[in-house]
């Protein structure tokens, strides 16, 4: 049987492919900015305009997109090893504890660069623990990891709120959230790397953990495709019959991909919190582990293709807000459309427009062949 | 005379929120069963609640509201089927992408159309759905326990509540004494099979879908035009997944899923109902464990603590004819 | 009792560049056993397939009791009264007999009628054709013998006046098998068509009327069964009189390298897959293991090799025992010495998805020669893959080439260089040659023969009786999960038949064949 869905050339599979997948998933926005009664170019030119038009802009992008590295990297690393972490967000949620703690504990006696640290491994920590009992789950009683990671968002949501109400909200205080850390509970701002494309970072929370984010993007990479861990993961995603034969143990690779998704997950709570707010509020996250999903697949699961699919999502979060200001009635929900209808588009419906595009590269190829056989690289 | 009261005040409101449960979780029974997996369950309620209360907002016309729940619950679950069936696509993913563009356009839209801040109109007498009074209601209230019984739960319900109840036993007969029911059961378990006794899996697996449809946006406008009087911005709040919960407690099966969504809605009833209120024996229960209570207990289940639940065997895996 | 019941006319049909089945034509006798043989691969499935309305051929003509008919999908083929048992059952486990027979044949919405006439139905066709089984018993609670049953059923409930059996004895003990052709006479002399595709030169001898020959997708010859020979078939079947003959000198068995005693495997719903197997091997000498598939063989190699855990038993290894009954570990067997060519490369083997130098380090990642402290060392792994792609002339020579590109054989090899470069003490093989090109299975038969030559214990499963027999220097017959017999190399293919169907030695044949 011929393989319907034919090898295509690679950038064609990494570039070609996501490229139109994302076109389709904006224009079908675009009908929506039209049934508003919107213009969808004036959109388009305030979404870009809005991410991208002044120094400020592009920090408050760069800062949204350094939390969906984080999710997308979380739900990546899961998906080598053939499971669908569902659960970034709630891990991204408890994460939170751990650089609240730090910052409560230190703030005021340890400067930032003592505390970073510290909270970077109390996120991970926090965010391994809830992702590790679905992955224990998941490994020693067979429980569906998909369902048990929804239900852990749930259970996360009621933890914090509980946490928030209850326990972390300093005496007398009446808002849901923790104090306002000292100065050493927050990061300081990448204003430094605007100014040397001569931009000013203004009041874009754009900071630190950025970096710590394209570095964890870097060590995903080499997790994955440089290390025998990396190895047996891969094979275990790919062939549990293969991994079973290699000696390779399911259960270990899946708790522990797990807990290396959680940890992903929370330390995306420093950027919001250490970065931004500095407390702890209620609801932080904001969805942040579900954009993960769409920038997975938008990024192909590779972090090369995450960290650019990440920027698209701050591009739509920050120049969101601007569209919201320009036009009121396009509100930051538009955000939440485009993100599921990249999911649609980039993930469901990857397959849609692989067969027409096989066709016409095949056709285009044999025509471009035929004069010139002895030149053609293809 | 006081606790009896108190209990049928949560029974009655038990009634009330688990209504949309058991039409959500038999909408997902019928997919799931159909070896379609659905986690799309919370966007298809909403964007029936949605277009019901903006269709019954606009015409004051409660069945046209219906209507056209129903047809957009039924549309969203004809792209999920395109998705997951035609293209042979990520259910899973799939899914995810149909609760955000729902929870997106359902604000988007209603703020455009309505500008009451994610709200459609207010609904008149006729917008909405009445309660049915059966006879004598009123005068056997005061009759000791049966009386409040009778009065304040078997009568006073929505339409669209007995017909949820109605559609349990209806279900369970569609599944096991009907062709069709058979049918989807055996696509659900083997495709193959199905396939080669000489019928289609696809045309099957999207009648099964336009079931869960059919159902999502019976369950959605009971929450815009029966529960509340209009459409709140995203008022489903996590009902598809306690139902997409309840719908694996009971192990995909019809009757264990009413049980199942009525103890769910119990204890959502009684997290309201006994908010701040201290019970015997366990103290001050915090509100957040009751509310939490229904995941903690499906995870429970699904960790074999408490039988095993066996989700259908092709549940979630295309079918691709192969030789 | 005349006329054709089914008549193919230049039958065309190609998937992509290949071209499966070329210009076939074929007329099959009304009430006759008709045999289709050939090799694997050589188009019969898909030939039936297009019978039966599962693929469509590109040109042709299909005639059914002598009218030219359009077969668009399977339930036209079910309505010309065309039924098919395939080799891998369609039946819906955890549905009765009875569901399992209605579905798609339900003569109403509502299935109260359509039960109570089914289970009429079911009657009548059990006395006819003596066929009894529950109607109310699950299918996954019944045995394969019987679950085949429910598929011939099946068939027959939709009024099948032709019926189609793909493989149907893979799956079979040989007293089942026995059973079944019993059963296939019976629908013969009430006047049904059966068409039998198999690759077992024994059961067309048995049982067919007649029988056609197809080879690489050619319909290649039709003959009266009892005018044709087993050797006239088998040289038909390949082309050229090939008699499978590895050249090798006899073995000079050397140490024990590997024991296997009384080990016993169940499988997850507690059957007995193997039961109380012992053996030895020897270094220099190559154990072959006969046996109908499924009597045992897969799980003893996956229970021996530490994929499966066994239920009770010991296994030593180069004189020391390993705990196969615990928590089984391959990687622990591998370091200790063994290598292991698994039966299905596919999803065992290889990762498809691999670039082909990854597949190179399956089961040896862990070595250090790979490995740079926790890291992979990505040259080392081409490097070595690329010295193994040119001493097993592996095609296309690409180390970084995804291995779902490569071709059965050239997948195999890939396989066979992993596991022998790694200079083992015992290698275990099963199915060396399923599913690859002739080229490649003499090269394979060598490499086996030359690892017995430089002292390896090799322990070699095979269905393909030939193969164990050109290459073994001792024989044990499985049958029923037991060890039913030891042999020597050269032992006759009849012998070695009646202990694959699991007749003790004392007994004669004439008491098995008897009804």
């Amino acid at each position: 049987m011929s393989n319907p869905y034919a090898k295509l050339p690679g950038w064609a599979e990494y570039g070609l492919i996501p490229l139109i997948n994302l076109i389709v998933a904006f224009l079908v926005a675009g009908l929506v900015v039209l049934l508003v009664g919107e213009n969808p170019l004036n959109a388009a030119y305030h979404m870009i305009n809005g991410a991208f038009g002044r120094g400020e802009y592009i920090g408050f992008t760069l800062y949204y997109a350094t939390t969906f590295i984080f999710t997308g990297l979380s739900v990546a690393v899961a998906f080598h090893a053939g499971l669908f972490n569902i659960g970034s967000e709630g891990q991204a949620y408890i994460g939170g504890i751990g650089v609240a703690l730090a910052c409560l504990w230190l703030d005021r006696i340890a400067p930032w660069y003592v505390v970073f640290p510290l909270a970077i491994l109390g996120s991970a920590f926090f965010g391994a623990l809830w992702a590790f009992l679905p992955g224990w789950l998941q490994a020693r009683r067979g429980s569906h990891i998909v369902i048990t990671t929804i239900m852990f968002n749930f259970i996360a949501s009621s933890v914090m709120i509980y946490l928030l109400t209850r326990v972390l909200k300093p005496m007398g205080s009446m808002a849901p959230q923790t104090r306002t850390f000292a100065e050493g509970g927050q990061l300081p701002k990448l204003d430094w790397l605007l100014s040397i494309f001569g931009m000013n970072i203004g009041t874009a929370p754009f900071n630190i953990s950025f970096l710590l984010a394209l570095l964890a993007a870097f060590g995903v990479w080499v997790l994955i495709w440089r290390t025998r861990f990396g190895y047996e993961m891969r094979t275990m995603g790919h062939s549990p019959g293969a991994a079973r034969y290699a000696g390779i143990s399911e259960a270990r690779i899946t708790i522990i991909v797990m807990m290396l998704s959680g940890a992903l997950a929370g330390m995306m709570a420093l950027n919001p919190i250490m970065g931004e707010q500095f407390r702890m509020q209620l609801d932080f996250v904001q969805g942040a582990g579900f954009v993960g999903i769409a920038v997975a697949l938008m990024g192909r699961s590779h972090p090369a293709g995450i960290i650019p699919a990440a920027i698209l999502f701050g591009m739509l979060y920050q120049g969101g807000a601007e569209i919201a200001f320009e036009m009121p009635a396009i509100s930051r929900d538009m955000i939440v459309i485009i993100q599921g209808l990249v999911i649609l588009f980039a993930g469901a419906l990857e397959n849609m427009f692989r067969p027409a595009i096989s066709r016409l590269l095949a056709r285009r190829r044999s025509s471009s062949l035929a004069p010139q056989p002895q030149n053609s690289g293809a | 005379m006081d606790l009896y009261h108190t209990l049928i005040v949560l029974l009655e409101s038990t009634i009330r929120v688990s209504v949309p449960l058991i039409l959500a979780a038999l909408a997902g029974l019928f997919t799931e069963r159909a070896g379609v997996f659905d986690i799309g369950l919370e966007g298809k309620m909403l964007g029936a609640a949605f277009a019901a209360g903006a269709v019954a907002g606009v015409t004051q016309s409660a069945f046209l509201g219906l209507g056209a729940g129903v047809l957009v619950s039924i549309a969203l679950s004809l792209v999920h089927g395109y998705a997951s069936i035609t293209q042979r696509g990520n259910q899973i993913v799939s899914g995810v992408a149909i609760n955000f563009v729902v929870a997106g356009a359902t604000v988007i839209l209603g703020e455009a159309w309505f500008r009451q801040g994610g709200r459609t109109p207010a609904l008149s007498e006729t917008g909405r759905f009445q309660v049915i009074n059966l006879p004598f209601a009123d005068a056997v209230r005061e009759v000791p326990i049966l009386g409040p019984i009778y009065s304040n739960i078997l009568s006073g319900q929505f339409a669209l509540t007995y017909l949820a109840f109605a559609m349990v036993p209806f279900s369970w007969w569609v599944l096991y004494r009907t062709r069709f029911g058979l049918r989807l059961r055996a696509v659900g378990e083997n495709p193959a099979a199905v396939d080669t006794a000489g019928i289609s899996v696809i045309w099957l697996r999207y009648r099964a879908v336009i079931c869960c449809g059919i159902l999502c946006g019976l369950a959605g406008a009971y929450l815009s035009l029966a529960m509340t009087a209009g459409f709140v911005k995203g008022m489903t709040a996590g009902k598809g997944y306690i139902a997409l919960a309840a719908l694996i407690f009971a192990k995909w099966r019809p009757v264990p899923v009413m049980f199942a969504c009525l103890l769910f809605g119990f204890l959502d009833a009684f997290a309201i109902r006994m908010q701040g209120t201290p019970l015997p024996v366990i103290g001050q229960v915090p509100v957040q464990l009751m509310q939490a209570l229904p995941y903690i207990l499906t995870v429970i289940l699904l960790a074999g603590f408490i039988g095993k639940a066996t989700p259908p065997k092709a549940g979630g895996i295309p079918y691709v004819k192969e030789r | 009792m005349h006329g054709t019941a089914i008549e193919l006319k230049g039958i065309e049909k190609s998937f992509g560049s290949v071209r499966a089945n070329r210009n076939i034509n074929l007329a099959v006798q009304k009430g006759t056993i008709h045999g289709i043989i050939g090799e694997n691969g050589a188009g019969k499935s898909t030939l039936m397939s297009i019978l039966y309305g599962f693929y469509q051929a590109d040109s042709g003509e299909i005639l059914v009791d002598g009218k030219p008919v359009t077969i668009r999908d399977t339930n036209a083929a079910i309505g010309h009264g065309i039924g098919m048992v395939h080799q891998h059952f369609m039946l819906v486990e955890n549905f009765t007999v009875l569901e399992n027979i209605m579905l798609g044949a339900e003569d109403s919405q509502i299935l109260n009628t359509s039960i109570s006439k089914a289970r009429a139905e079911l009657k009548r066709l059990e006395r006819e054709y003596a066929l009894e089984v529950n109607p109310d018993a699950l299918i996954e609670d019944l045995p394969v013998g019987l679950q085949q049953r429910v598929e011939i059923l099946k068939s027959l409930y939709r009024k099948a006046d032709i019926l189609i059996l793909d493989e149907p004895t893979g799956v079979l003990t040989p007293p089942e098998a026995d059973h079944l052709f019993r059963i296939l006479g019976r629908l013969r002399d009430e006047g049904k068509t059966v068409i039998l595709i198999t690759h077992k030169l024994r059961e067309i001898m048995a049982i067919t009327d007649n029988v056609s020959v197809m080879r690489r997708g050619e319909m290649v010859a039709t003959r009266k069964t009892s005018e044709t020979s087993v050797e006239e078939l088998a040289e038909l079947m390949v082309g050229r009189r090939v008699l499978l003959r590895v050249d090798k000198t006899p073995a000079v068995p050397g140490a024990v390298k590997m024991t296997v005693a009384n080990l016993t495997v169940r499988d997850s719903r507690g059957v007995t897959m193997v039961d109380n197997v012992s053996l030895t091997l020897r270094a220099g000498e190559i154990v072959g293991i006969a046996g109908v598939a499924g009597n045992g063989q897969s799980e003893l190699l996956e229970a021996m090799s530490g994929i499966r855990k066994a239920a009770s038993g010991t296994v030593s290894l180069n004189g020391s025992t390993v705990d196969v009954t615990g928590v089984a570990d391959p990687a622990e067997l591998r370091k200790r010495g063994l290598a292991h060519v698994p039966e299905d490369r596919h999803h065992v083997g290889l990762v498809l998805k691999f670039e082909e130098s990854e597949n190179f380090i399956l089961g040896y990642h862990r070595d250090q020669r790979y490995l740079n402290g926790p890291f992979l060392n990505v040259d080392a792994i081409r490097k070595d893959a690329a010295d193994k792609i040119s001493q097993y002339d592996i095609r296309p020579a690409d180390t970084r080439l995804k291995t779902a590109n490569f071709s059965g054989g050239n997948q195999q090899k890939i396989v066979l260089a992993r596991e022998m470069e790694r200079n083992p003490d015992v290698l275990i093989i099963g199915q060396p040659t399923r599913g690859v090109d002739v080229g490649a299975i003499e090269f394979i038969h060598r490499r086996i023969v030359e690892m017995r030559d430089a002292g390896k214990a090799v322990l070699l499963v095979s269905v393909e009786l030939d193969e164990i027999r050109a290459l073994s220097d001792r024989i044990l017959v499985m049958f029923a999960g037991r060890v039913v017999g030891e042999r020597s190399s050269d032992a006759t293919e009849q012998e070695l038949g009646l202990l694959m169907a699991g007749v003790e030695a004392d007994q004669s044949p004439k008491e098995r064949t008897a009804p």
